[in-house]
C-alpha cells in the first residue's frame, strides 16, 4: 500500500494553501490540487488586498496568493495544477481522481475547494461573456475607458469592483435590487462619494443586449414591476458565489446553501450525523459568514492540525495492533 | 522554439504574415487568469511549437492591436491563419480543454 498518502489537499487560495504549509511543516507531504484555472482562488482576481495582517502598505492580491504557494512548496507540499473530477470519501483509503483520470489514495483529505461566482442566470448571459459580460474587473476594467458600465450587486465585491472600475469608465451604475448597500460601512461611504457612481436601487436584470458585444440592459423595479433600459456596454457581474460543493454534496452534509457542515469548531465534515473520519473542509467551502482570506487561512491551518492529530492516532493504532 | 512576444509595430509581419497558425494571447500583468493560463501555454508551446507559433501581447503597451480586435476581456486567446482570426478562446482553461479548442491546429 505504498502509493497511499498522507494527505491530500484539494483547492488553493488562502486555506488550501495554508493546510499545505502546516501539513507539510509537519512532515505530511502533502498532495495538493490547486485546480487547473483556479489556482490561487478568488484572490487571484482581487487588486490590493488591504486587510490581511501584517502587509500595512497592503499587497496584491495575486501576489499574496504567490507568496502563500512558495511558502506551501519550500516546506515540500507537492503542489499540482489540475483539477479533481471525482472523490470517494467514505472508504478508510480516499480516492482522489485528477482531470486526466489518474486515481489518487490517501488517508486524509482536506477540502478547499472555495466558491464559485454566481450568474445572473439570463439567456444572452453566456453568449456575451468575454463580449462586455464579465465577472473580473481587474481583468477586463482596462478595456473600457471612458465608456458607461455597470456593476450588479451590492455587497463588498460589488463595490470594489464598482470603484476599481471608476479608474477607467466614464460613469458606472451598480444596479442593486434593495434600496441600501449591502456592503461594510467603509466601502459603502467610499462608493456614495464618488462622482463616477451613479446608483440604480431596487432594480435587477432582466435581460443584456447586443449583438456582437453588450449595448444595453434591461432593469425591472422590484417594486413595481416596471422596465427601463440603461445603455452600458459593459456588465460587471458581482451577486455573490456558490460554495463548490457538487463533486461531494452526496458523501457529505451540506446545508441548504451547499456549504459543507463542520463538527463544531473543528474542521471534521459531517455526513449522516456523525464525523467522516479522515475528511476535513476549510475556508469558503465551509464559511459563509466571514469569508475573508485570513478566516480561510486560519481554517486551513486548524484543518492541517486537525489531520495531523488524526494521522497519528492512526498510526498510533496500527503500531498498537502489530 | 520558445513564446514569442508581439507589439503594435511587430504584430503585422509576426501574426498577420505568419505561414504557420499563430495562437496570440492577450494578456497583462495585473490579470490573474492570464497568470493561470501562462504556463499551460508554455506546455503547448514546448510540444506543438512545429504546428503553432505562440505569441503573448502585452494589452497594455500594446493598446491598438487589442483595440483593433475588439478584445474587452482577458485572457482572451485569438488563432490567425493567414492573416485572419480563425478562432478564439475568451477566458482562462484547464490544459485539457485548451488542447481540444485548439485540436484542429496542433
Amino acid at each position: 500500500m505504498s502509493d497511499v498518502r498522507d494527505l491530500i489537499i484539494v483547492g488553493s487560495g488562502p486555506s488550501g494553501y495554508t493546510a499545505a504549509i502546516y501539513a507539510a511543516r509537519a512532515a505530511l507531504r502533502p498532495l495538493v490540487f490547486e485546480g487547473a484555472v483556479t489556482a490561487g482562488g478568488a484572490l487571484m482576481n482581487t487588486t490590493e488586498v488591504e486587510n490581511f495582517p501584517g502587509f500595512p502598505q497592503g499587497i496584491m492580491g495575486p501576489e499574496l496568493m504567490d507568496n502563500l504557494r512558495g511558502q506551501a512548496e519550500r516546506f515540500g507540499a507537492e503542489l499540482v495544477t489540475d483539477d479533481v473530477t471525482a472523490m470517494s470519501l467514505s472508504g478508510e483509503i480516499k480516492v482522489i481522481v485528477d482531470g486526466e483520470g489518474k486515481e489518487h489514495r490517501a488517508h486524509a483529505v482536506i477540502l478547499a475547494m472555495g466558491s464559485g461566482y454566481r450568474e445572473l442566470g439570463l439567456p444572452d448571459e453566456k453568449r456575451l461573456s468575454g463580449h462586455g459580460v464579465s465577472w473580473c474587473a481587474t481583468c477586463d476594467g482596462f478595456f473600457f475607458r471612458g465608456q458607461d458600465i455597470a456593476v450588479v450587486g451590492g455587497g463588498d465585491s460589488a463595490i470594489e469592483e464598482a470603484l476599481f472600475l471608476t479608474k477607467f469608465a466614464e460613469t458606472v451604475t451598480i444596479i442593486h435590487r434593495r434600496d441600501e448597500l449591502r456592503a461594510s460601512r467603509i466601502m459603502a461611504e467610499r462608493a456614495l462619494a464618488n462622482p463616477k457612481l451613479r446608483f440604480a436601487w431596487n432594480s435587477t436584470v432582466t435581460a443584456i443586449h447586443g449583438t456582437d458585444k453588450v449595448s444595453s440592459v434591461t432593469l425591472a423595479d422590484v417594486a413595481t414591476g416596471q422596465e427601463r433600459e440603461l445603455a452600458v456596454t459593459g456588465l460587471f457581474i458581482a451577486i455573490g458565489h456558490d460554495p463548490r460543493s457538487e463533486l461531494v454534496a452526496d458523501q457529505v452534509q451540506t446545508d441548504e446553501s451547499g456549504y459543507v457542515l463542520v463538527e463544531g469548531r473543528t474542521t471534521q465534515v459531517l455526513s449522516g450525523g456523525t464525523v467522516l473520519p479522515g475528511v476535513f473542509a476549510a475556508g469558503d467551502l465551509v464559511d459563509h459568514t466571514y469569508r475573508q482570506a485570513i478566516t480561510a487561512a486560519g481554517t486551513g491551518c486548524a484543518a492541517a492540525l486537525d489531520a495531523e492529530r488524526f494521522l497519528a492516532v492512526r498510526e498510533h493504532a496500527l503500531s498498537a495492533t502489530v | 522554439m520558445a513564446l514569442i512576444t508581439v507589439t503594435d509595430a511587430s504584430f503585422a509581419d509576426d501574426v498577420l504574415m505568419s505561414d504557420k497558425p499563430v495562437l496570440v494571447d492577450y494578456w497583462a500583468v495585473w490579470c490573474g487568469p492570464c497568470r493561470m493560463i501562462a504556463p499551460i501555454l508554455e506546455e503547448i508551446d514546448a510540444t506543438h511549437s512545429d504546428k503553432i507559433t505562440i505569441a503573448k501581447l502585452n494589452v497594455d503597451e500594446n493598446p491598438r492591436i487589442a483595440s483593433d480586435y475588439g478584445i474587452v476581456s482577458i485572457p482572451t486567446l485569438n488563432v490567425f491563419q493567414g492573416g485572419k482570426v480563425v478562432k478564439q478562446i475568451i477566458g482562462a482553461k484547464p490544459k485539457a480543454a485548451l488542447l481540444k479548442d485548439l485540436a484542429e491546429y496542433l
